[in-house]
């Protein structure tokens, strides 16, 4: 497994679009450095043939009865109502015509 | 004894026979949280006006003598992290301080269609990551039984409200022990469904192969009444599963001869409290004595559980919580340089520091280069695990274990170092992994007074057994009667 110093938690940061400063950056690759150093456990396991787990029923879930659809995990495409527009911007930061507002991303000047 | 501190059948009756009327009790639940919620802290909204229009319709519907569900008239209080239409939803965040729901989950839908009366949401760790609630971005919760300890997490809130008799009955929701774990820690009866059990649709998403809603109850009736109210599969939810829902109240046999109950050896080391073993020995015992027959069983991947967990939770986190960027809902720095610059100030103020430290994990976990040495590796570590439990299910019908290694600890006294809080999961984790239903019931205390908590795990779907030996248990024992003295 990997070690991580404070460079990677700079690149990890900005994957997950959050920032620190440089006391909490060397915070954060210390901590994390020991989690991940337990984590490492993992491989103590031979894991060569396993499969990976993704879903824990994956039969339940995923086998499709043709005659009822009943466990299917498609829907039929129906149209059915969705939220009201002004319900759901009720809660934004800033709506503007019907449309959630967010800082420019164009130049107009182009 | 007042009204509060009844359990639900017991208040049914007494509404059917219009002994007292819905109105009546909602008010002594709230004279209680008046006199006791300012020491606990269980509650992060309060809704009264809404409570008590919901208790007079319950009223007009007992009064008429309809045939009125189960739960109609019954005080619940949900957690913070379940969409409540019209009223305010935070996950315990700063980030979704100000979002109110447009729609409810779909177990709220099923609630109010049994005529239940929504006190308020209870305070939870943020995002429900956490086995203390003290992660919440607003308050801490304390234990009733101890007010100076902790109430468990991440459903701290949901757990102390029941224990305190300021809800007769709450949800919450489990994602690696966090409705078991607090259950134990406050005296209650706590119980994680199935995975695919009951619907997430409204749930708001932590870790979303391993996430399920269930109740906190004050007996293992009234968490079959629960369980009987919100299970069932939701085209809203893909992941509910479309099998038949039975009556679970027809578990509630006192009768465990013939079972066959199985104690994993990995899970009495020398990292369990002696007292928590001792009680936990002394429990199966009871069982024992009333007709079960108790073997010792294996599962030899337990303690690669928590480190198992501590890659999938994190990895499905990071995903989940990208959605909350500052555009849709809740919190927005209000003066960034750019939309880039609003996303990072936005999750940087707005989450607290457990969440960013699950988010570099996952994140970390699931980048280039290193999602096939953890990510995968864990989801292979999962299969290893959920193989141990299918081994064993072929040869016992419930598990039964402490479901917390310690009872409840000091507030603050885990808080500097994740690691060792992480490992407050240790018992919980493994079924998590495999999507198990497990209940945590009261099962005695430790010399100073704090509750110690039994869990018994079944087979997926197999809550009937479950809930069979758990009943079984609270008839030849009086543990889940007794009642914290809260200093006020």
């Amino acid at each position: 497994m990997a070690t991580i110093n404070t460079d990677d938690i700079r690149h990890v940061a900005n994957l997950a679009r959050l920032e620190f400063n440089e006391e909490e950056t060397e915070h954060f690759t210390e901590q994390l450095t020991r989690i991940l150093d337990y984590i490492g456990k993992l491989n103590e396991l031979e894991t060569d043939d396993v499969p990976p787990t993704s879903h824990i029923h994956p039969h339940q879930v995923f086998i499709m009865d043709s005659e009822t659809e009943a466990s299917h995990v498609a829907k039929p495409d129906v149209v059915k109502p969705s939220l009201p527009r002004e319900d759901v911007l009720a809660n934004a930061p800033e709506a503007e015509e019907g449309y959630f507002g967010v800082p420019r991303v164009v130049d107009r000047s182009h | 004894m007042s009204f509060c501190e009844l359990t639900a059948h017991v208040l049914h009756e007494k509404l059917k026979a219009r002994e007292i009327t819905a109105v009546e009790l909602t008010e002594s639940v709230y004279a209680r949280i008046a006199e006791v919620e300012p020491h606990v802290k269980g509650y992060l909204t309060l809704t009264k006006d809404l409570a008590l229009e919901q208790a007079s319709r319950a009223d007009a519907g007992f009064q008429n003598g309809d045939d009125m569900p189960s739960l109609a008239g019954i005080p619940i209080a949900i957690k913070d992290v379940i969409c409540t239409q019209g009223v305010r939803t935070t996950c315990g965040s700063k980030i979704l301080e100000t979002f109110v729901p447009p729609y409810d989950a779909t177990v709220m839908a099923k609630l109010h269609e049994q005529g239940v009366v929504m006190l308020g949401k209870t305070n939870m760790d943020e995002f429900a990551m956490g086995s203390s609630t003290e992660n919440s971005a607003y308050q801490i919760t304390h234990n009733p039984w101890d007010l100076d300890t902790i109430p468990g997490g991440s459903s701290g809130g949901s757990a102390a409200v029941v224990s305190a008799d300021t809800a007769i009955c709450s949800l919450g929701s489990d994602t690696g022990g966090s409705i078991r774990q607090p259950a134990a820690l406050c005296g209650v009866v706590g119980m994680k469904p199935t995975y695919g059990r009951v619907s997430r649709y409204g749930l708001v998403a932590f870790a979303s192969s391993l996430d399920q809603i269930g109740p906190f109850t004050k007996d293992v009736t009234d968490c079959a009444l629960l369980l009987n109210a919100i299970c069932g599969s939701d085209a809203m939810d893909a992941t509910s599963v479309d099998i038949p829902v039975p009556d679970f109240t027809q578990s509630l046999i006192n009768d465990v001869k013939g079972l066959r109950i199985g104690i994993p050896k990995e899970y009495f080391t020398s990292a369990l409290d002696p007292e928590i073993a001792d009680r936990v020995h002394t429990a199966i015992a009871v069982l024992e004595s009333v007709g079960a027959t108790v073997e010792e069983i294996s599962l030899p991947h337990t303690e690669y559980a928590i480190a198992t967990y501590y890659i999938i939770a994190p990895a499905e986190a990071s995903a989940n919580l990208a959605r909350y960027d500052g555009v849709r809902y809740g919190y927005r720095n209000d003066s960034p340089e750019d939309l880039i610059d609003m996303y990072k100030t936005t999750r940087s103020e707005g989450f607290g520091e457990e969440v960013k430290r699950r988010i570099m994990i996952g994140t970390f976990a699931l980048s280039a280069g290193y999602q096939d040495a953890y990510y995968r590796k864990a989801q292979k570590a999962r299969t290893l695990i959920k193989s141990d439990f299918d081994a064993a299910f072929e040869k016992v019908d419930v598990i039964a274990t402490p479901t917390s290694p310690t009872p409840a600890f000091k507030i603050g006294e885990r808080t500097a170092d994740p690691l060792q809080m992480y490992l407050s999961d240790v018992m919980t984790t493994p079924a998590s992994h495999a999507g198990l239903p497990g209940i945590s019931i009261p099962c005695g205390f430790v010399e100073n007074g704090l509750p110690v908590g039994l869990q018994i795990l079944g087979a997926p779907f197999a809550e009937e057994k479950v809930l069979r030996v758990a009943y079984t248990f609270e008839q030849n024992t009086d543990h889940h009667q007794q009642k914290p003295q809260i200093e006020t």
